[in-house]
């Protein structure tokens, strides 16, 4: 198999844009496809200043790096959760891409330990106070990514979420007819309240094969390794069945997902509607400030269960 | 020749020479979701693999 644009050996073939490139061509291919991402949904410019969401996976390192390379100035935040060696072996792969690239390009890494501050690991946590991981896991980034844009003044927060992770949960919705979710998976979501930070996710437009492919061609060391408690998850096996579509029929998931952001574009023409939609319901947490539907928030409420049942 | 496989990791033996898409097939293991892997390099599906390759195919999926 040769290379579409240049005719020498491939690398990888891309079935469903009907192509095959080399390292290089999928390199400039990987990059076309996020700066598309970021100019047609206005989710950032060269001056602004941009908070990555870094776990130790493919994704996030993968999008630190393309920021990078294309120029931005994208700092990132790694959430250290306490899962044994998930979590160290993660912390030493985000730590040596910081030091060995992103500090070669001025950037920094932002550090925060939920062992720390919770007094018990992500695990440990969710089953003292009765919550499923998960989602208590979900909880914690959310905060604390927010939380550290808005105090250290990013203009904004991306996330390594890629077409394969936005098919699957549009998938789960419209399973469950969850359509008051619909409008929060657009690819920009803007700051609709004073303490929140605007959040865009420039790799939808890319699979999870093709950045995997991307951190392998580019020697970015990344975490194999699935995460202990997502095993067994529903995104995981809605992912599986999509894949399984894809294959037979390549293009699916990006006719799913781009089709649904189409039809989403057309029935809201502009972001006010979330927006106002957003102010309507959210006001300052009496805790801690940040926006939350009722008098304190849900990571408050978490932090206060956390003291009183977490062993000091 | 030695594959090796993750999620659990393990290695298996399987007879050369091949091309990529049909180990994936023999193994029941979907394109869409996995990388193959020569040495250090990604190979293409329409690659032929032999006996004393060293090949490592790795799961693409995560996320909970």
């Amino acid at each position: 198999m040769n290379c579409t644009k240049c005719k020498t050996k491939a690398v990888i073939g891309l079935p469903r844009h009907n192509a095959a490139f080399c390292k290089g061509c999928f390199n400039g291919f990987v990059h076309d496809q996020v700066a598309r991402a970021i100019k047609s949904e206005w989710m950032f410019g060269k001056e602004e200043r941009i908070l990555v969401a870094v776990s130790g996976g493919k994704d996030s390192l993968a999008l630190w790096d393309i920021l990078l390379k294309l120029g931005y100035r994208a700092d990132a935040l790694y959430v250290n959760l306490g899962i044994g060696a998930y979590s160290e072996q993660s912390h030493a792969k985000v730590t040596k891409f910081a030091e060995a690239v992103a500090a070669t390009h001025g950037a920094k890494l932002h550090l925060h330990t939920v062992e720390q501050e919770a007094g018990a690991g992500i695990k440990e946590l969710a089953m003292l106070i009765h919550r499923p991981t998960c989602s208590t896991c979900g909880t914690i980034k959310r905060y604390q990514f927010n939380r550290v844009a808005i105090e250290q003044e990013y203009d904004v927060m991306a996330t390594g979420h890629n077409l394969d992770d936005e098919a699957a949960r549009l998938l789960g919705n419209v399973l469950h007819w969850q359509e008051e979710y619909l409008d929060k998976q657009g690819p920009s979501l803007p700051a609709s309240v004073a303490g929140f930070a605007k959040k865009v996710k420039p790799l939808y437009r890319l699979s999870e094969r093709e950045l995997a492919a991307y951190a392998v061609l580019n020697r970015i060391d990344y975490i194999v390794e699935e995460c202990p408690m997502a095993k067994g998850s529903k995104t995981l096996q809605y992912k599986e069945v999509l894949n399984r579509l894809e294959t037979e029929s390549p293009g699916t998931k990006q006719t799913f997902y781009w089709g649904f952001l189409d039809k989403q574009k057309k029935k809201q023409p502009t972001a006010t509607t979330m927006t106002e939609k957003d102010r309507a319901v959210l006001h300052p947490c009496t805790s801690c400030s940040q926006p939350t539907t009722a008098e304190v928030c849900s990571y408050c409420k978490m932090m206060a269960r956390a003291k009183t049942v977490v062993p000091q | 020749m030695q594959v090796q496989l993750s999620h659990p990791a393990r290695t298996v033996e399987v007879k050369g020479p091949k091309k990529v898409k049909d180990l994936l097939r023999e193994l029941n293991l979907v394109v869409e979701a996995h990388l193959v892997i020569k040495g250090d390099d990604l190979v293409t599906e329409d690659e032929m693999l032999y006996e004393g390759d060293q090949i490592e195919i790795r799961p693409v999926i995560s996320g909970g």
